[in-house]
């Protein structure tokens, strides 16, 4: 299972890569595997408002339904318009090709609140591995 | 992100197979189904689902119960316990059919192998065994017949698609062209003793092999070795029930369950009035055959991406008039389809103007378009 160090992560599965005012998002390597094929995704509009720990979206998977929680607060800035074309891709590349939105963060250059490092993350999942 | 539907855990440890070494050496995503720790999936799933349709798929079924019954009253006894006229089954045939309380609903779906004369296999889902070997041997007591639940004493495998007779025939002792649907005998595979059957769950052609415990491990890994150049692939639990939705086939606790009789499933055709004697449940079937219905199984494909699950409501002109009792996307036709219980009036109408827009499957507060398709969604090329 692979947890990228540089990225921030979320005890819902969430990865959040923050580059000054804007912070892409997506879902882990270890949500992929636990889902198994992505068949669907949708994600809200650019525009719309996200508030961290709230439900923003949802994927679906063959077996299951569940609920993307914004890691963030701020407004949806750009979605992965290839993801609706191609769900598979949170499956085959979670942390690139398969990124669901970039969030403009409220707060600026700060670094966001709450998140996990790689590390705590690591030690989250390892417990369910 | 967080699962809304996954199935909950049961209490206590799920029970191994004697293929979890494999399972696990193959980096299976385990589940506990039915009390039972099975491979969910090796790894995606829709791949899984395509080997099967296309070449062949290897599946662990060890979770499934065999109780055998047996003595000379065994078919009586059957006939008895049983809708279906087990009597009447040649030795070394096959039957689907189903045990009802005496309401009428389904206690479960089985299929019955006619070993010898005096000698049955009646193989019960994982989560029905106890059930079905209890309600055997209460209906079976008048009867000399002997009922055994022998879950433990059998491993099972099956190997299903396109593919499977031409990698299973060089491990067996018999010849395949010779074994018909719907039969199951005693033969050897890779040099140990199995109840071969050409029976299954995924709308193909394919073997099911009952071996000892011990011989799973040594069976699975010669048909694993044999398919190796045809595409042969290990397939999980999620595939298998992809593979028997499009093929319309019925999963106890989705379709049938205590609640509905076998005529709601449209499956009336397995409750047979015309053998000797009572059985369970003849008077109330007998009357629910006459009956018109109050409700009908129906097929649906969904004219978007969103996928209905059981449980969802089927609505007609924004009005519930039924319920979605198992919904995937379909990898064979690649759109969603489901199976759903429907009131017969709004089923007829829907079936009347499949293009309106009027019947929808409600995903999450949002009305989903569907048409009502004939079941099965996929039928093999012959």
């Amino acid at each position: 299972m692979t947890i990228p160090a540089e990225l921030r992560y979320t005890a819902e599965h969430e990865w959040v890569a923050v580059d000054g005012p804007v912070a892409s998002v997506g879902i882990t390597d270890y949500a992929q595997r636990a889902l198994g094929d992505v068949v669907y995704v949708s994600v809200p509009a650019p525009g719309t408002r996200v508030t961290a720990g709230e439900p923003c979206g949802e994927v679906e998977s063959t077996k299951s339904v569940s609920d993307i929680y914004s890691p963030v607060d701020g407004e949806v800035a750009e979605i992965n318009g290839d993801v609706d074309d191609d769900p598979g891709l949170l499956n085959s590349d979670p942390y690139g090709a398969g990124w669901l939105m970039k969030v403009r963060l409220d707060n600026g250059d700060a670094e966001p609140a709450g998140l996990l490092t790689a590390d705590e993350y690591a030690e989250l999942t390892e417990d369910r591995e | 992100m967080m699962t809304r539907d996954e199935a909950q855990p049961a209490d206590g440890q799920p029970r191994p197979t004697p293929l979890r070494a494999i399972h696990e050496s193959l980096g299976a995503t385990m589940t506990d189904f039915a009390g039972w720790l099975m491979p969910l999936r090796y790894r995606s799933e829709t791949a899984e689902h395509r080997a099967v349709r296309g070449a062949a798929g290897l599946f662990d079924l060890s979770h499934m119960g065999e109780i055998a019954v047996s003595g000379p009253g065994a078919a009586a006894a059957l006939d008895y316990a049983l809708v279906g006229h087990l009597s009447a089954l040649q030795p070394g045939r096959a039957r689907y059919t189903m045990i009802c309380a005496p309401d009428g609903g389904v206690l479960d779906d089985l299929i019955v192998y006619r070993l010898s004369d005096a000698e049955f296999l009646v193989v019960a889902n994982a989560a029905n065994t106890g059930v079905v070997a209890a309600a055997l041997r209460e209906r079976a007591r008048a009867f000399p017949a002997e009922v055994d639940d022998l879950t433990d004493a059998y491993a099972l495998i099956a190997i299903q698609g396109p593919h499977a007779g031409r990698i299973l025939q060089p491990l067996a002792d018999i010849g395949l062209d010779e074994v018909r649907y719907y039969t199951g005998q005693r033969a050897e595979v890779a040099g140990r003793k199995v109840l071969l059957a050409r029976t299954g769950y995924t709308g193909e052609d394919g073997f099911e092999l009952f071996t000892s415990p011990g011989d799973a491990e040594p069976v699975w890994m010669a048909l694993a070795g044999a398919g190796e150049a045809d595409g042969l692939a290990p397939a999980g639990l999620a595939a298998r029930d992809t593979l028997r939705l499009e093929a319309g086939m019925p999963l106890y606790g989705n379709e049938l369950s205590r609640e509905v009789t076998p005529f709601d499933a449209g499956l009336g055709r397995v409750v047979v009035f015309g053998k000797t004697g009572d059985f369970v449940g003849r008077a109330a079937l007998a009357e629910r055959a006459q009956a018109a219905p109050a409700r009908v199984l129906a097929g649906l494909t969904i004219g978007s991406r969103r996928i209905p699950r059981h449980g969802y409501p089927v609505l007609w002109d924004g009005q519930p008039q039924g319920s979605v009792t198992s919904g995937a996307p379909s990898p064979t036709l690649g759109v969603p389809i489901a199976m759903a219980y429907l009131d017969p009036d709004a089923e007829r109408l829907a079936a009347e103007e499949p293009s309106d827009g009027r019947l929808a499957v409600g995903v999450r507060g949002s009305a989903e378009p569907a048409r009502i398709t004939a079941l099965p969604f996929y039928r093999r090329p012959r």
